[in-house]
């Protein structure tokens, strides 16, 4: 067993994320259901981690929570040194578009604008960059690989070239950190692959990334991988040394792939 | 101070943001669009309308009382409207000539007065050529002073003419080319029925009259007060006069007013049997009755607008709900509230604007047609720049009101749920 503040205490690069008691309590009726039950998590520049557990785990949940979508029932949310918990809903709009990037299982691209523009948008309610946003969008999907595609629709793209356009609209603000949901759940095995090829190629290049998957072979690719069960982490393992580290996990339900 | 900069330029930028993507949406969209803007674009086009035809009539209103002079008084017999008198007969209330006699000295308001009669319609002939119904009239030299209808060949008729009582007379141009007369006709004489007259002056052509009476149809000739009384014992008779000004032009109607009632023995509290009117009263009733149809059409122009503010506000809603999961991802992004907001609201008022441009568009049209009919008379009409304005105005307002709660319902939609629509 590894104990979970192992693969904290070895990294020294920036705090990035500091989770402090976090609970998420929904009322539905006189019930309370606690989809978040005192989470304590802390993440580091250029870490790339995995989140899995099976549904209802409150991994969606957290996943709201760090994109500043959601806000804690209580407990606090620390992000590059600020506290989240008190700010407004036009100061966590404005963390979102500066500091997180989304990327959605469903790629959630605006069917009637070009990839470029798809790119720009973010940058439209950013205080920067209105008037680079070509130029930096261009930048960004040259750097994913689509730098041939910028003026083909969503219809025209193939899903993997979506995910793609996606994640450029996703790290074209330079976020601090890169928030996907299930990036290839909508795509087939080779697809994922290259996705995850491009993950690990941005986080060789810096980028702080968390994903969500239920998925044995993408969380592979993170370098740490976070259990969850009942709206608490049940582990938090490193996947440095010992690639096989699923075996040590109690809960895992695997559905690997064919 | 920093902030009294900022807010500005972030206003600026939230709206030309907003702008940009208004337009992209509506440019998206363009069938939908149109049909949405079209109950805006009738509004919009029939209030223009209406202000470019109220316009122009005002404005030829206008030039017609210029040509009159605005400081005339007409005065002729009319039935009251109760009393005893109420069905009498034109003759018995008819003015006679003594009426009016010192009226001048009684009336210190009015500077110049002049009486006029209707004589008849006569056949008027020269040599082989001749007219039937031709309006013959007299009138007193001072007539012609006050209705400012220039003599374009020859003289006005003269206070010798008048006191001798003259066979001469005053013709127009049509009557003249009627007759086949020189142009220069002076000193000819043509049969006005039996008589004969010698015509010493030909008349400017009698300009359309909105008030009515506007005789293009039938010539006319002017002869003196006094001959006409001789060709017809008991003409019909009226009278014009003109106040020293405009501002005493009250006065000098109620001056002619008591003046008449004493002279034609009308007891107190009985009505008047004649009325006199002064182009400023007729004026002041004319922008009266424009008014109430500005109103009226303003009503229904309104109304008009209403109906297309609540197609405008349907195709919103049905906007915002197409496009929850847009909206879910624009907030996941970092849109702010006001940024949805006014996205929805700028697309709201776009759409109106443009609505408004069309319709400004049509109801010049519009203006064009009424004004290339020319029996309505509307040929001066125009549509002012404040229509246009107020046009604008309405648009907005309605883009506005009623883009309103469709742009909030999507600003304060939940990211998270609105990412889970299907």
């Amino acid at each position: 067993m590894i104990p979970v503040m192992q693969t904290v205490s070895n990294k020294n690069g920036k705090l990035i994320i500091r989770l402090q008691d976090v609970e998420r309590i929904y009322k539905v009726g006189v019930e309370h259901i606690h989809a978040l039950d005192g989470i304590n998590l802390e993440l580091f520049e250029n870490e790339y981690v995995a989140v899995m557990g099976p549904s209802g785990s409150g991994k969606s949940t957290l996943m709201n929570v760090l994109g500043c979508l959601d806000r804690a029932t209580s407990g606090s949310y620390e992000l590059d040194g600020e506290n989240t918990t008190e700010m407004t809903d036009a100061s966590l709009a404005r963390v979102r578009n500066e500091r997180i990037g989304f990327v959605f299982q469903s790629f959630e691209l605006l069917g009637q604008l070009s990839a470029l523009k798809n790119v720009e948008m973010p940058l439209i309610y950013s205080k920067n960059g209105w008037w680079t946003r070509r130029k930096r969008a261009k930048n960004v999907l040259e750097r994913v690989g689509l730098g041939d595609r910028i003026k083909h629709r969503p219809n025209q793209l193939s899903g993997g070239e979506k995910q793609r356009v996606a994640i450029a609209r996703a790290l074209v603000c330079n976020p601090s950190i890169l928030l996907a949901d299930e990036p290839t759940g909508n795509l087939d095995s080779k697809t994922s692959d290259g996705i995850l090829k491009l993950f690990d190629q941005l986080h060789q290049e810096g980028q702080t990334i968390i994903l969500v998957t239920h998925e044995d072979f993408v969380a592979h690719h993170a370098k740490r991988i976070i259990h969850m069960k009942d709206g608490q982490i049940c582990s938090d393992l490193s996947n440095n040394k010992n690639p096989r580290n699923k075996a040590v996990t109690q809960d895992s339900t695997p559905e690997e792939k064919v | 101070m920093k902030f009294l900069i900022r807010a500005p330029a972030a206003f600026i930028r939230l709206t030309y943001q907003s702008v940009y993507l208004a337009l992209g949406q509506i440019w998206a969209n363009k069938t939908r669009s149109i049909l949405t803007t079209i109950g805006i674009v009738i509004g919009v086009a029939s209030v223009t309308a209406v202000i470019a035809a109220l316009t122009g009539l005002k404005a030829k209103v206008l030039t017609q009382v210029e040509t009159l002079g605005t400081n005339s008084i007409f005065i002729q017999p009319r039935t009251p409207k109760t009393g005893p008198l109420q069905h009498a007969s034109w003759w018995s209330i008819r003015f006679k000539p003594e009426h009016f006699d010192n009226l001048l000295e009684h009336c210190p308001s009015v500077s110049q007065f002049g009486r006029m009669t209707w004589v008849g319609r006569y056949t008027v002939s020269h040599r082989e050529e001749s007219v039937e119904g031709v309006t013959v009239r007299g009138t007193e030299p001072a007539v012609h002073k006050i209705d400012s209808r220039p003599v374009t060949i020859g003289r006005p008729l003269s206070v010798i003419d008048e006191m001798q009582g003259r066979q001469v007379c005053l013709i127009d141009p049509k009557l003249r080319n009627d007759l086949r007369l020189d142009r220069d006709c002076i000193g000819q004489s043509i049969l006005i029925s039996h008589h004969t007259f010698y015509i010493v002056g030909v008349l400017e052509a009698r300009p359309e009259n909105v008030f009515g009476g506007g005789d293009q149809e039938n010539s006319e000739i002017f002869i003196p007060y006094k001959t006409s009384l001789k060709m017809q014992r008991y003409p019909f008779i009226m009278a014009i006069a003109e106040s020293e000004s405009a501002e005493v032009s009250d006065d000098a109607l109620a001056e002619i007013s008591f003046f008449l009632r004493r002279t034609r023995n009308i007891k107190p509290g009985e009505p008047d049997t004649f009325e006199v009117m002064s182009l400023q009263n007729a004026l002041e009733t004319f922008n009266k009755i424009a008014l109430m149809v500005t109103m009226v059409a303003g009503g229904i122009v309104g109304i008009s607008l209403l109906v297309g503010g609540v197609g405008i506000m349907n195709i919103m809603l049905v906007s915002v709900s197409e496009r929850t999961r847009e909206i879910g991802l624009r907030k996941a992004v970092g849109a702010k509230k006001t940024a949805i907001l006014t996205q929805f609201l700028i697309e709201a008022i776009v759409l109106c604007f443009f609505g408004g441009l069309v319709g400004v568009g049509f109801g010049h049209l519009l203006t064009k047609v009424l004004a290339s009919i020319p029996i309505i008379q509307l040929d001066m009409a125009y549509i002012p720049l404040w229509a246009i304005g107020l046009s604008f105005a309405f648009a907005g307002t309605v883009g506005i009101f009623f883009g309103m709660f469709p742009a909030i319902k999507a600003a304060r939609l939940d990211p998270i749920e609105a990412l889970r629509h299907e």
